[in-house]
């Protein structure tokens, strides 16, 4: 059903008309003219710790930059590269740790959303990754997170149980709700022990039995994905065309992503996070802990694209982290807690080569607290914009409740 | 939306019947089995939740108010809360007993002989060594190797040799357990952690004072450290022992202060690095008066010079000039209002936040790789009054931090805090509210004790109540712990369960953010995890666990080795003394007919029934996967 609605949506403006007074061979007709590996597809990562965007995408431009951070600033753009920013615009520069990602950006496939983040003013990690996965700044009782609203919103007739994947040990708040989603820490092990007809039978039949409604849900989920699982055959996955995917956590989440991707088995939306970014003691500049986990997340995101070829045209990459970091460093050669950060945004459909800001500027006026980069586009004004034109979702209001909706305020950082 | 429906709906529905009168009675005993985890909700009207009254003996009870729980109901809603689950025997021991005695030795566990537990932690020689013995023995493989005098490849190589030396002696001495092989691999500081979280393991299951252990890993997940943290791996140990342990029974301000001054923490937390921003400045003064006093540089004797600022490294003169520029950082003054005491809303400000960690500066640590140790540096702190919430701060030196410590230990905020997140532990992911405002007055009248708030907890008839009968949904630790306590496992090795706590979705120590791990169902009840909850329940039941022995046919008896509906009949009456669902009963049942659960081998031409399986579909049973 959504998928008649989504294409109606993208190949005119009979979605005007609505579902129902759709014929229903027509509808038939228009889902028959996707073609297999034709899903609009969402990766979300959340980096967890709140990232230094600032040391990220970096302000050379601004000269109080460098006044700010005496230590750990990044050197501005030199010929021949090396130990400084990567110019992307004149103004900005990638970190230099983030090399694999420059091309990417040049070629048009990887844009930048700098001074993007949550209006909420906390600097608790807690409360701001909370209302950040929430979709509800300053809104507790929210008790499911928009990525599954989201979902809500784009029923399918028949879902897979891959259509909404988090990888890692629990789902997180995220992707918590209604909608099905899975967890999966790995998806090698993501089988029953011992004799199936007895294990997975036994266990099916008790859960999908029980009173119990909390395990009830999870148990359906559980041995749905099991079986859908046992065809792919995640033991013989190769990444393609030379992709080099850095060994840990996340590298191995995004192979696993690519690999569900390809295995056409109804995967919708992704999420993955990585930890390690709060770094208030030692971050270091050009190289050091910073640097280091960049070197991750660029190598990383430049496997998965390469991995999925051209498959990348159906793909949407985001990124978010739940605050930035203070303008100027503290005294212990790190940053505190601070404000705006910035979102990376890659794909076929991402309207690349552009460092989409409207920068607030680190002069002593224009900081937020007299402290941290003030925050210029809501976050979820940029996801409004991928769930809308990248997903065909109609509304926006109860994926981000009490969010004005202003198609005017869109970057247009998609194609439409 | 749909699930939620569902779930209030069928909620309310059987809340309905429970307050039909007569049927009530009928009801009662069914729906405490079947739906324990049915939320009253705050929708409930009065009178709809009364129940028919269980009437228990004083000799049993003595003066618990419980009223609507069975007999073995209530034992095990005790073994489930204020323990890790019960084992073979245990409601045998305590119906004799008595359920408020056996409570009140668990309230005074010094009262207790835990030797029988000790004895399962012999082998685990860093439990008893000092932070800095560990860094010696275990030191990290680049300062080691620079040591010796070797590259890190090169001791690398040296290390890995000594490990396989140590294999081989073993596996010449007849050894065969795998999970020894793989503790023996570990040399280097990996294995701080990894005895660590075995003797976590096997305290939680082996000892008898349960409550203590129970509430000691409660305050560890509260004053959460992350053993990824640099040089954290080498305090943890310490911190566990000498800081949380010591007071997890007892009064919270000695527990909030003990954690501030921690190494442990301050590294964490970053504490330790925090310094007034002015400090440098100040002793760079002070040296100069002191050289024009003693007669300029050249003139004459030098006084002892100052130590020196702590340092990551403990590196020498060339970083000096970086470490005087060291200024004040906000991440502990943050924590400890937001996560250890006041809570996310508990009224407090940015500057509070800036206030406090400037009460803090000088409370650091000597030097975190050489002398992990607690030391307050007056030079790099912050002189003059501080304001924390209105209140005037100006003991000086390090009593301002103390003064801080005693304001939040005693605010209202940090009693209901405190006492929302033991009634969470301990009774529902979402506490009654009343249970938790007694709870936090008790707090304050007892000036914080642990004992007393809990001992009003458990003499509370929120506790006992058939909605929080099995409400709680097991974390991966108590899944796991619970699991070998009901099988009557012998650990002798618990690395490869403590992988499996990991696998599940809790790996021991290795909580990066202060926050500590979730207490709510929601964050352990998803897909993947249950799938390796149930895989844990078969493979440990199995006796696929290395390291681990299980002995099911002492456990079920010699008949349930030719009768699969006498195994399985054993099976719920042990884990989980015959309170299932009549749903789960009958699937089980069904299964029995199975070929794979009574089987010929092929050197053994009799039938033997397949008892881990069994064992293993029923500790993977919904009803296992609650307390």
């Amino acid at each position: 059903m959504n998928i008649t609605r989504r294409v109606f949506l993208k190949n005119g403006g009979i979605a005007m008309i609505g579902l129902t007074a759709l014929p229903t061979f027509l509808q038939r007709a228009v889902a028959g003219t996707l073609p297999p590996g034709g899903k609009k597809i969402l990766v979300v990562l959340f980096q967890r710790g709140a990232m230094d965007g600032l040391n990220v995408v970096v302000p050379f431009g601004e000269r109080s930059y460098y006044q700010m951070r005496p230590t750990i600033a990044i050197p501005e753009p030199r010929r021949g590269g090396g130990e400084a920013a990567l110019d992307l615009d004149g103004f900005f520069g990638l970190h230099p740790s983030l090399a694999p990602l420059e091309p990417l950006f040049h070629k048009g496939e990887l844009a930048i959303i700098q001074a993007a983040g949550s209006p909420d003013p906390t600097r608790s990690h807690f409360d701001a990754q909370d209302f950040m996965e929430s979709g509800t700044p300053g809104v507790k009782s929210t008790d499911d997170g928009w990525l599954n609203r989201s979902l809500q919103e784009l029923p399918e007739e028949k879902s897979s149980p891959f259509r909404a994947v988090a990888f890692g040990p629990y789902l997180p708040r995220t992707l918590q709700g209604p909608s099905p989603a899975v967890a999966i820490p790995d998806l090698k092990q993501f089988r029953m022990y011992g004799p199936p007809a007895t294990t997975q039978g036994g266990f099916e039949a008790m859960y999908s039995q029980t009173v119990d409604q909390a395990l009830h849900g999870v148990g359906q989920e559980t041995f749905s994905a099991i079986d859908t699982l046992k065809k792919v055959n995640p033991d013989q996955y190769q990444p393609s065309n030379g992709a080099d995917y850095p060994r840990g956590r996340f590298g191995q989440s995004l192979l696993e992503i690519a690999e569900l991707i390809k295995a056409d088995i109804g995967l919708e939306v992704a999420f993955l996070d990585s930890g390690g970014w709060d770094h208030h003691v030692n971050e270091g500049g050009v190289q050091g802990q910073l640097s280091n986990l960049l070197r991750d997340f660029g190598q990383g995101l430049a496997a998965f694209h390469q991995d999925l070829g051209d498959r990348m045209e159906n793909v949407v990459f985001v990124s978010m982290s739940e605050f930035g970091r203070t303008a100027r460093e503290n005294g212990n050669r790190g940053t505190d807690h601070g404000h705006a950060n910035c979102m990376f945004l890659m794909g076929g459909p991402v309207r690349g080569g552009k460092v989409y800001a409207r920068w607030p500027g680190l002069a002593a006026g224009q900081l937020y607290e007299n402290r941290d980069l003030a925050v210029t586009t809501d976050y979820r004004t940029v996801l409004s914009e991928i769930l809308s034109i990248h997903l065909g979702a109609t509304n926006l209001a109860t994926v981000f409740p009490g969010f004005e909706q202003n198609q005017a305020k869109y970057l247009g950082f998609l194609k439409a | 939306m749909k699930i939620d429906n569902r779930k209030s709906a069928s909620a309310r529905s059987r809340l309905d019947a429970a307050g039909n009168g007569f049927l009530a009675g009928l009801l009662l005993l069914s729906l405490t089995i079947a739906v324990p985890h049915a939320q009253a909700g705050k929708k409930k009207k009065k009178g709809q939740d009364e129940v028919a009254q269980i009437q228990l003996s004083k000799s049993f009870k003595g003066n618990l108010p419980i009223t609507e729980l069975t007999e073995d109901q209530a034992i095990l809603h005790a073994l489930g809360r204020l323990a890790y689950g019960p084992r073979p025997g245990d409601l045998d021991r305590i119906r004799q007993m008595g359920l408020e005695k056996w409570i009140n030795q668990q309230l005074k566990p010094e009262s207790l002989d835990d030797s029988a537990a000790e004895a399962r932690l012999t082998g685990l020689t860093t439990l008893k060594m000092s932070s800095a013995k560990l860094v010696t023995e275990f030191p990290p493989p680049n300062l080691a190797a620079k040591k010796e005098g070797l590259t890190k490849e090169q001791f690398q190589e040296e290390r890995k040799e000594k490990a396989q030396a140590a294999m081989r002696e073993m596996r010449d001495s007849g050894e065969m357990d795998p999970a020894k092989f793989q503790l023996a691999r570990m040399q280097g500081p990996q294995r701080i952690i990894s005895e660590l979280s075995m003797a976590k393991v096997n305290r939680a299951i082996y000892s008898d004072r349960q409550l203590y252990e129970v509430m000691a890993n409660f305050w560890f997940n509260h004053f959460n450290v992350f053993a990824g943290k640099g040089a954290d791996r080498w305090m943890l140990t310490a911190y566990e022992r000498d800081t949380i342990r010591p007071h997890a029974m007892g009064k919270f301000q000695d527990l909030l202060e003990a954690t501030a001054k921690s190494p442990a923490m301050l590294f964490y937390l970053d504490n330790w690095q925090s310094a007034d921003p002015l400090a440098a400045q100040r002793l760079q003064q002070q040296r100069a008066m002191r050289r024009s006093r003693y007669g300029g540089i050249f003139g004459g004797m030098s006084p002892p010079s100052p130590r020196q600022f702590p340092n990551a490294q403990g590196a020498g003169q060339g970083q000096q000039a970086k470490r005087q520029e060291r200024g004040l950082n906000e991440n502990y003054g943050r924590e400890i209002m937001e996560l250890h005491t006041l809570g996310v809303e508990g009224g407090y400000s940015q500057q509070d936040v800036i206030e406090v960690a400037k009460c803090f500066t000088g409370w650091t640590i000597r030097e975190p790789r050489r002398d992990p140790e607690f030391h307050f540096d007056d030079r790099i702190h912050t002189p003059g009054p501080k304001y924390v919430m209105g209140k005037k701060i100006s003991g000086g030196g390090m009593k301002d931090g103390q003064e801080v410590i005693k304001l939040l230990a005693h605010n209202p905020n940090t009693a209901r805090l405190i006492s929302t997140e033991i009634a969470r532990h301990f009774v529902s992911d979402e506490p009654p509210a009343a249970l938790v405002s007694r709870m936090t007055q008790t707090f304050l009248s007892s000036d914080g004790d642990t004992r007393a708030v809990l001992k009003v907890m458990i003499y509370s008839p929120e506790f006992w109540s058939r909605t929080s009968y099995r409400a709680k949904v097991k974390t991966p630790f108590e899944l796991a712990v619970s699991t070998a306590r009901a099988l009557n496992a012998d650990v002798t090795i618990a690395l490869p369960i403590v992988q499996w706590v990991g696998r599940m979705g809790e790996p021991l120590y290795q909580c990066q953010p202060p926050t500590g791990y979730s207490d709510k169902a929601e964050t352990w009840v998803n897909t993947g995890a249950l799938l390796n909850r149930l895989n844990f329940a078969l493979q440990l039941a199995s006796n696929h666990m290395n390291g681990t022995a299980i002995d099911l046919p002492a456990l079920f008896g010699a008949q349930a080795d030719s009768d699969p509906q006498m195994a399985l009949s054993r099976s719920l009456d042990i884990f989980l003394n015959g309170q299932v669902a009549a749903q789960t009963r009958e699937t089980l049942e069904q299964r029995m007919s199975d070929p794979q659960i009574l089987q010929a081998r092929l050197d053994d031409p009799v039938k033997h029934v397949n008892e881990g399986l069994i064992a293993g579909l029923v500790l993977g049973a919904p009803e296992f996967q609650r307390r």
